[in-house]
């Protein structure tokens, strides 16, 4: 800076002819809707008679619940060993589960408080149904280390209550943190969600024709007036929520690698795991995101406020945090080789090339190479496709769990104690029902609450801009 | 305050346009109008100055939930694995800031949400589900496509006439009067 000109006076002649490029933002609301567009097509969700298609998933989604009613019924009456956990792999389906539904949960999360403080303005379109998702999806989780304990009456026994044997909980373990971190996620989440929700339960309720969806509605929205005394408090909570749950989902899956991490395994003793689970938990919710939001959007033409651009950003998330879980992958061969220890060069090997390569191999491809295809313009404009690649990554983001849990168990340090784990029907059963859990949740979600934040996406169309003439 | 106004909570107007009720709201503020409001069905940036408002409270309650919590996870932590039920694990201390820290990060998060959410709800009043102004026929497109100030009758400036004509100079329509 020595050189910088001393006297500022003495503008270059240049800038008065270079105009700065006049960029069009892309538009989040096509067709250059109008506001009682946006409520009539949220509302109307909401208030026309239950659909056909509707009521075809609903019972199907409990068909497929009632798998997971099964397998944990036969799991509690007759005991933990009905999974196909024993030594050596004592962590088989259940954390793999676990960790794979709470990671679809992070999305939800991003585009609702990361997105938010960031002021990316396409969120508001998706961010209702992304929130959804997240608790739905963190209950889900849930099932299984509750049930893993064994006698699921005495989970209680995880949280800091004063119980009769007078123990308390153990706070130097990453299992007790990992308690402590998800059901301060699930609430949070839940938190932000319904607060989010209250203004446009609020012009639900105003619209209401009948007494029991007045009286339903009445009672959800609080009484909120939309008062702009209200809007300033409102506001000001939303921006504080979204700012504490940037650092909260952070944690969550940091504290959920800790799990792995803390102990000293090979391939699972390695510092690089929070943030490699972090953007992996990010990948596979986009991934689920896009999955329930294609057929929504198709359904119920959202074509004008889920348009191209949000698909096209979605897709890039995708792109970015597939990418970055390719390079862990690649950083961690680095690492063990470099680290010159046995075992932990052993570890990838084996996970590349030993008894679970099959299961290694169709991570790679689902996570790593899939997604590259999103380079594309064509493939990202092409929804079919955008909806088949999100399944494959959900199907290797599931794998990834699965191998980063299993391999490392079954051979560890001693070829004397290695072992092959594989699943019963049990987990079987009560991971698919999993998937039904969760549609039946989503679909009363979206039946009887705002699909889309009517308030927000108001907020940002061009209408909404007091300056505008 | 007058007689004739013991019954009546208010003058409302509505506005079709947004740039119309934010500039109707500067004029209102400007009159030095205290005890008003305007129901939009979104925040509309920048009505917070157009309004005249002070920066919001909530953030004082998120502050004291999040200050809160944190002092509960380390009481919590030291009291259960150090003082009352004292639990050597791995070699590490009974109690020191660095093991429970994810709880004490937890908590604080956690009870900093509870300070904004129901910090943001008592702020608000709510809930409250009787309101003079649900009464209006035109309340219910303010959460759809309309807007409305409403200029309350326990205002110093408010005079049942006065308050309408101002309102009309204005240019709000539909005046209308709310009983209490």
């Amino acid at each position: 800076m020595a050189h910088a000109p001393q006297h500022s006076s003495e503008r270059p002649e240049i800038l008065d002819r270079v105009q700065p490029a006049d960029l069009p933002r892309a538009e989040l609301i096509l067709n250059d809707r109008n506001f009682h567009w946006v409520t009539e097509k949220v509302c109307g969700i909401v208030e026309q008679p239950t659909p056909l298609w509707w009521k075809v998933t609903f019972a199907m989604a409990l068909f497929v619940a009632s798998f997971t009613g099964v397998g944990l019924f036969y799991l509690v009456s007759t005991g933990t060993g009905t999974w196909g956990l024993r030594p050596p792999v004592g962590w088989g389906w259940a954390i793999v589960n676990f960790v794979f539904w709470v990671g679809i949960g992070h999305a939800g999360t991003l585009i609702s408080a990361i997105l938010c403080l960031l002021r990316q303005k396409w969120r508001t379109s998706i961010n209702r149904a992304a929130e959804a998702m997240t608790i739905f999806a963190v209950m889900c989780a849930g099932i299984f280390p509750l049930f893993h304990v064994g006698r699921v009456w005495l989970t209680w026994w995880l949280f800091p209550l004063p119980n009769q044997n007078a123990i308390w909980p153990q706070f130097r373990s990453p299992l007790e943190w990992d308690v402590f971190a998800v059901s301060t996620y699930f609430t949070v989440s839940t938190l932000f969600w319904y607060m989010g929700m209250v203004p446009d339960l609020g012009a639900i309720r105003d619209r209401a024709k009948t007494w029991w969806r007045k009286a339903f509605y009445s009672v959800l929205a609080l009484g909120w007036r939309g008062g702009n005394r209200q809007w300033s408090n409102f506001e000001m909570a939303y921006l504080l929520l979204a700012g504490l749950s940037t650092p909260l989902v952070l944690s969550v899956h940091t504290i959920v690698s800790f799990d792995f991490a803390v102990s000293n395994l090979p391939g699972w003793h390695t510092t690089i795991f929070p943030p490699y689970f972090v953007a992996g938990a990010i990948f596979s919710g986009f991934a689920m995101v896009l999955t329930l939001m294609l057929p929504l959007r198709a359904i119920y033409r959202l074509h004008d406020v889920i348009n191209q651009y949000h698909i096209d950003n979605m897709c890039k998330i995708i792109l970015a945090t597939g990418s970055m879980v390719g390079y862990a992958y690649a950083t961690e061969f680095f690492i063990a080789a470099y680290s010159g220890n046995p075992y932990e060069k052993f570890a990838f090997i084996n996970r590349a090339f030993g008894q679970y390569a099959w299961a290694y191999w169709i991570m790679v491809s689902c996570n790593v190479i899939t997604p590259q295809l999103f380079w594309f313009k064509k493939v990202r404009e092409n929804h079919s496709l955008v909806w088949i690649i999100c399944l494959f990554v959900n199907v290797g983001m599931w794998f990834e769990r699965f191998v980063i849990t299993v391999t490392s168990l079954a051979n560890d340090y001693l070829p004397s104690s290695w072992g092959y784990y594989s699943p019963t029907i049990v987990d079987i059963f009560t991971f698919f029902g999993t998937f039904g859990f969760f549609s039946v949740l989503f679909l009363l979600f979206v039946r009887f609450l705002p699909l889309l934040p009517m308030a927000e996406v108001k907020m940002v169309s061009p209408h909404a801009n007091p300056h505008a003439h | 305050m007058t007689e004739r106004n013991e019954r009546i909570y208010g003058v409302a107007c509505t506005f079709r346009k947004v740039s119309d009720v934010y500039h109707a709201a500067e004029k209102v503020r400007d009159a030095g109008w205290k005890k008003w409001d305007v129901h939009t069905p979104f925040p509309i940036h920048g009505m917070d100055q157009a309004m005249g408002l002070p920066r919001s409270k909530v953030p004082r309650l998120t502050l004291l939930g999040g200050v809160t919590g944190f002092i509960t996870g380390c009481l919590l932590t030291w009291y259960m694995n150090s003082y009352d039920y004292p639990l050597i694990v791995g070699g590490k201390p009974l109690w020191s800031p660095i093991y429970p820290f994810p709880v004490m990060y937890e908590c604080t998060i956690l009870f900093a949400a509870f300070g904004t959410f129901f910090g943001q709800f008592i702020l608000n009043g709510l809930p409250r589900h009787h309101h003079p102004v649900f009464d209006l026929p035109q309340f219910a497109r303010t959460s759809d496509d309309s807007f409305m100030i409403v200029l309350e009758a326990t205002d110093e400036k408010f005079h049942l006439d006065e308050s309408r004509n101002f309102l009309l100079s204005l240019g709000g329509q539909e005046i209308t009067v709310i009983r209490d």
